[in-house]
């Protein structure tokens, strides 16, 4: 599949908005991090920043961006309906949060149930982005359970990324985050590794013949295609990255997003203020540069059925 | 409107296209383009039409495949175009209500009014029936010619999808696929009629006919011909000159290195 730059920041920058909603939430609502004025005001201005402009960007590939509030419309079968619905939603409680937040400065009370709708509707919108893509069954490396949890832990892990960062930032940071970033980081790592596994030992889907209705003639090879250039459907579905700059692509984006933000994450505020600063924001940085480049792969790697009639012996 | 409409008429509109008869000759889809690109979805657009890269929508591709080996093998011609499904993931997909399938006859169509072009529908569709419209911002997709078919200024004869009236060789059939007694369901039912990717459970409701078996006497297939001339040697691969080897080994490298 055609990798869309305006898509891998959409799902890139909104789901770690997401998860750093999810972050405040939780840990504002156990105590974990103090209800500070300032802390809020960067996180919910973050996270809310990256969410809009997440939404933002996933309108910039649209024929007819000046009709996207119709996508609202059709939730009641469409995956990419239920997100748009979802994300509003979720302003919601989250304005809420921030206002108790950073105006009143407690979190006692409504802030509570408004914590827990923020953790839970985040959630449920990330599960449905990652929805959009699982649920179309002519693309097998989508079509599949390990789509949803890699969605999910990726945008746990990126917004847990941001919240170590501004809770160095405030000095608020405790073991108990870094301790929180190292599993979702887990997670991720976890997930993705068992998602390459599926979709390398899963590679075909339909066979040609079935594509074809051509069951009892012998190997089917393509002879002729119907057009002598590319076509929309082969510019948007055909895409296709060497193997063998997959294989290296996935593996710098295991140093991207693992190995180096997980040193980070062993910071303390015991740490050297300078090392503590620029590791939480290196881990960041590289995080969501990883993350990025793990994105641009999901569509590279993703082969769609059609590409069936143009030649391709898998799906 | 985005949902699969839950009660219909049971017509199910529809074409049987006959992959033994098919010559392959791309009038179907020139006379697909020639009406639409006036008819209800019109017009489709064609991108440096004269040029070295020409691109354009069409709702109608012919492809061509080699099957088999051999006396046993042979040259399938395959028309690819909407195949109205009765389990349409192109509408259920669909965002804004845009991508429809009408509940009187089963005919799945776009209204541009409110489409929003995310392209979605296409990426749904595994037979690659829809087509993006880069000038209008919008999908474009086989409206089954509704401007043909329920058209009182044509004769009664006409009144069938322009890709059928114009098939040469009758490869083309049209009609009710939810009537048993309809003249395409008896072809579907004699010629052993298949659904495409059956297993992705859209319930296509075109059919295609395969190719017949080969009748006996058929078997010795064409005669393999003398060479009428032997083989020359050219000076490639293996038999390369010392010259070409060394540019070979020269691009062998530069691809090592781009590669690393």
């Amino acid at each position: 599949m055609h990798p869309a730059y305006s898509v891998i920041i959409f799902t890139t920058f909104s789901g770690a908005g997401y998860g750093l909603l999810f972050s405040m939430a939780l840990f504002g609502m156990t105590g974990g991090v103090p209800p500070d004025r300032w802390l809020g005001v960067s996180g919910f201005v973050l996270a809310l920043g990256m969410v809009t402009g997440g939404l933002l960007s996933s309108t910039f590939h649209l024929g007819h961006p000046e009709r996207a509030w119709r996508a609202l419309s059709q939730w009641r079968s469409s995956w990419l309906s239920r997100e748009g619905v979802l994300a509003i939603v979720t302003y919601l409680p989250a304005l809420l949060l921030a206002f108790w937040w950073v105006v009143l400065e407690s979190l006692d009370g409504a802030a509570n149930l408004f914590a827990m709708m923020t953790i839970v509707l985040s959630v449920m919108t990330v599960f449905s982005t990652a929805m959009i893509y699982a649920s179309l069954r002519t693309i097998r490396a989508w079509f599949n359970p390990h789509t949803v949890r890699v969605y999910l832990s990726f945008a746990l892990w990126t917004g847990a990324l941001w919240f170590n960062l501004i809770t160095h930032l405030f000095g608020v940071h405790t073991p108990w985050i870094g301790v929180f970033l190292v599993t979702t980081g887990v997670l991720a790592l976890f997930f993705k590794r068992k998602y390459w596994i599926f979709i390398d030992t899963h590679p075909t889907w339909v066979p040609p013949e079935s594509a074809l209705g051509l069951k009892d003639v012998g190997t089917v090879r393509s002879l002729d295609a119907p057009n002598t250039q590319e076509n929309y459907i082969q510019q948007e579905m055909g895409f296709q990255v060497a193997r063998r700059h997959a294989l290296s692509l996935r593996r710098a984006a295991f140093f991207g997003y693992f190995l180096i933000p997980w040193l980070a994450a062993l910071l303390t505020v015991e740490s050297e203020p300078w090392l503590r600063y620029s590791g939480a924001v290196a881990a960041v940085a590289i995080g969501m540069a990883g993350t990025m480049v793990e994105r641009w792969l999901f569509f590279a790697e993703a082969k769609h059925t059609v590409n069936l009639y143009y030649g391709a012996e898998t799906s | 409107m985005t949902m699969l409409p839950p009660e219909n008429s049971g017509k199910k509109l529809g074409l049987v296209i006959d992959l033994d008869t098919c010559v392959g000759c791309h009038a179907c889809a020139v006379n697909c383009k020639e009406w639409n690109t006036g008819g209800h979805s019109a017009p489709l657009p064609d991108d440096n039409p004269f040029g070295a890269d020409a691109s354009g929508v069409w709702f109608n591709r012919v492809h061509s495949y080699e099957c088999g080996d051999g006396p046993t093998g042979r040259t399938v011609n395959f028309p690819r175009s909407c195949l109205h499904c009765e389990n349409a993931a192109c509408v259920e997909v669909c965002p804004t209500g845009a991508s429809y399938k009408r509940a009187e006859d089963g005919i799945v169509l776009v209204n541009e009014d409110i489409c929003i072009g995310c392209k979605l529908c296409s990426w749904a569709c595994p037979y690659g029936a829809r087509e993006y419209d880069h000038d209008a911002g919008v999908m474009k997709k086989c409206t089954l010619c509704i401007d043909r078919i329920y058209n009182e200024n044509l004769d009664e004869e006409d009144r069938v999808p322009a890709c059928v009236s114009t098939c040469p060789a009758n490869a083309r059939h049209y009609g009710d696929l939810g009537d048993p007694n309809s003249d395409v369901s008896r072809l579907v039912a004699e010629r052993g009629g298949v659904s495409l990717m059956e297993e992705l459970g859209y319930q296509p409701v075109n059919q295609y006919l395969p190719p017949r078996p080969r009748r006996a006497g058929d078997g010795d297939g064409p005669k393999a011909l003398p060479p009428s001339r032997p083989p020359s040697p050219l000076p490639m691969g293996d038999q390369a000159p010392a010259g070409g080897a060394a540019g070979d080994g020269l691009f062998r490298w530069i691809d090592r290195i781009l590669s690393r």
